[in-house]
């Protein structure tokens, strides 16, 4: 069988920083595999080493700068990888997750996975929709936010615990093939080893133009204009205690007592 | 603009976010003289039909199918009701139900989906603003389309409370029994331990700030002091350094101490969810632009591993 993993280089923003347009400036921020992805892909390795004749195929949108952070799912296991960019997109502007879904969703139709594990939302635009609009692209089943995935192969049902709020897991089976989108907390990403980080250097990692998986970059438009991108401004109103350590806790420890905090 | 709002139950419970809908959908509705439908799909949809008559809803739409929340049910009928009333907006809540039944929906609608929307406006077309970067900045999106799909944040509109005038209407949709391929078995409470945060008057919650397992050391020796119970937020029990009975947030426990301490959390909005009703509110984090001093009633930007060591010193 076929596992597909989305991932997608996110950027980790520092805590300070400058905007730039509609960005925010290069300098503050640092590329990474984002991080729902990392439970997504580590999912389908455990699968894959659960099982036989499993492969675990990634699937990404971005530029030729994201294959350094794709690569860190090879080295974690998965066989191989496919990186899908155009100019169409870059022009595009912001993606919306419909978009998003048919580059994937042209991927998927050539790859004919039986799983899609997607993360549940990206740490930069979260939309938290890509997923299950993928889903009914392909005419799949799908379940969004799964913390607990019992696959049952013989009888192609997949046993998941969806997290809801409030402290509540709804358990549902689900026909494969399906699409699940993985939430944080489902397993224990592994580090890659250094067997592993090699290995992956003469892994298979494939990129494509929206041409070469059969779509029309003509037809690539986002509905979807960003417009602005600012600092929300502070809500708060804080009372900020200044001072070194010893003078901050010093008077946090006199506000406590007051509060009827003892020891 | 029409508006058409989808609401949310679950195990006999209307979710609030049904009425914060209405409260954003009422707005949008008026700005432009439009129609505020809403409709409820399933368990007891005599009374949440009824719950859901506050003002400014022009109709309630009540769909009598199964009990419980079903992705594949929701898909079928929010598509065909918003075929039949083809509202300019479809309100949709951005909960994890929601999210497992929007993006068909939008899809299968050929309409473009804004998800987790904290604020919208309807004066010059559809404007949806958005947080990005974990609520670091904040970004306005123009939708370029007659019709559009939007989640809306649960919490961020009040609900309506006052009672309205609408007519309650009975619809019948056609269900593809066959195109159901997903059973909900049931519910599960997680936690169950025996420690309850919820029941504590002093809360010391602790966030990724705190970097490794070993850390967490200083963090019991703080609540010692303090006599205080140790909470935390997501990554830390997602990591396995904190049982899950311990996490405040939207997937864990909502918490109400009289005073709650958060060390090292940077205050997403999902976190924030489940402690802002808090009576005294402290945060400690370095970085001065972390969104849990906008709700923090003190706070210090200093670096925890100095900090906390110096408070637990001031209580012996």
């Amino acid at each position: 069988m076929q596992i597909l993993v989305t991932v997608k280089e996110v950027a980790a923003v520092d805590d300070e920083f400058e905007i730039d347009g509609l960005g925010i400036d290069d300098r503050y921020v640092t590329a990474d595999l984002n991080e729902w992805d990392e439970y997504a892909v580590e999912e389908a390795v455990q699968i894959k080493e659960a099982h036989d004749d499993v492969e675990v195929v990634t699937v990404t949108i971005g530029p030729d700068e994201t294959e350094e952070t794709i690569r860190q799912a090879l080295a974690k296991g998965a066989d191989r990888a496919i990186r899908v960019w155009d100019d169409a997109l870059d022009d595009a502007g912001l993606l919306d997750p419909e978009t998003k879904a048919e580059v994937l969703a042209a991927v998927a139709a050539e790859e004919d996975p039986d799983l899609v594990l997607t993360g549940v939302q990206s740490a930069d635009d979260g939309f938290g929709a890509t997923g299950v609009t993928l889903a009914d692209k392909l005419g799949m089943e799908w379940g969004a936010v799964v913390n607990d995935l019992d696959l049952d192969l013989e009888a192609g049902v997949a046993g998941v615990h969806r997290e809801l709020e409030g402290g509540v897991e709804e358990l549902t089976d689900i026909e494969i093939p399906a699409v699940l989108t993985i939430q944080t907390g489902i397993n224990d990403p592994r580090y890659a080893s250094l067997r592993g980080i090699r290995q992956a250097q003469s892994k298979e990692l494939a990129a494509y133009s929206l041409s070469d998986i059969g779509l029309d970059a003509a037809g690539i438009e986002s509905p979807l204009e960003q417009t602005s991108l600012y600092e929300p401004e502070t809500e708060g109103e804080a009372t900020v205690f200044e001072g070194s350590p010893e003078e901050t806790a010093s008077e946090l420890a006199a506000l406590l007592e007051e509060k009827g905090v003892t020891s | 603009m029409s508006v058409l709002a989808i609401a949310e139950h679950r195990r006999g419970e209307l979710r609030d976010v049904s009425l914060e809908q209405l409260a954003a959908g009422r707005d949008l509705a008026e700005a432009t003289d439009g129609e505020l439908h809403t409709a409820v799909i399933g368990g007891d949809v005599e009374t949440f039909g009824a719950a859901l008559n506050r003002e400014g809803v022009d109709t309630v739409h009540t769909v009598d199918v199964g009990e419980e929340f079903n992705h594949d049910v929701y898909t079928q009928v929010v598509t065909q009701l918003t075929e039949q009333l083809e509202p300019s907006v479809l309100l949709m809540p951005n909960s994890v139900n929601g999210l497992d039944y929007a993006p068909a929906v939008a899809n299968r609608l050929d309409r473009p989906l804004v998800t987790d929307v904290v604020d919208i406006d309807a004066e010059d077309g559809l404007t949806a603003t958005r947080e990005l970067y974990g609520s670091k900045v904040e970004t306005t999106i123009d939708v370029h389309a007659e019709q559009a799909a939007v989640t809306l944040r649960p919490a961020e509109w009040p609900t309506i409370e006052a009672d309205g005038d609408a007519t309650i209407e009975t619809f019948d949709p056609t269900i593809d029994e066959s195109a159901v391929r997903s059973t909900v078995k049931g519910f599960e409470e997680v936690g169950g331990g025996d420690i309850d945060i919820t029941d504590a008057d002093v809360l010391v919650s602790v966030g990724r700030g705190i970097e490794e397992e070993e850390n967490l050391d200083i963090i019991y020796d703080l609540a010692e002091a303090l006599d205080a119970t140790v909470a935390g937020s997501r990554p830390l029990i997602d990591n396995g350094w904190l049982e899950k009975d311990r996490q405040v947030g939207q997937s864990g426990k909502v918490v109400t101490p009289d005073v709650y301490i958060a060390i090292g959390i940077s205050g997403a909005v999902q976190h924030v969810a489940g402690m802002k009703g808090s009576d005294t509110i402290v945060a400690i984090n370095t970085d001065p632009n972390a969104p849990i001093f906008d709700i923090a009633d003190y706070g210090i930007q200093d670096d925890l591993f100095e900090v906390v060591p110096a408070l637990i010193e001031q209580f012996q």
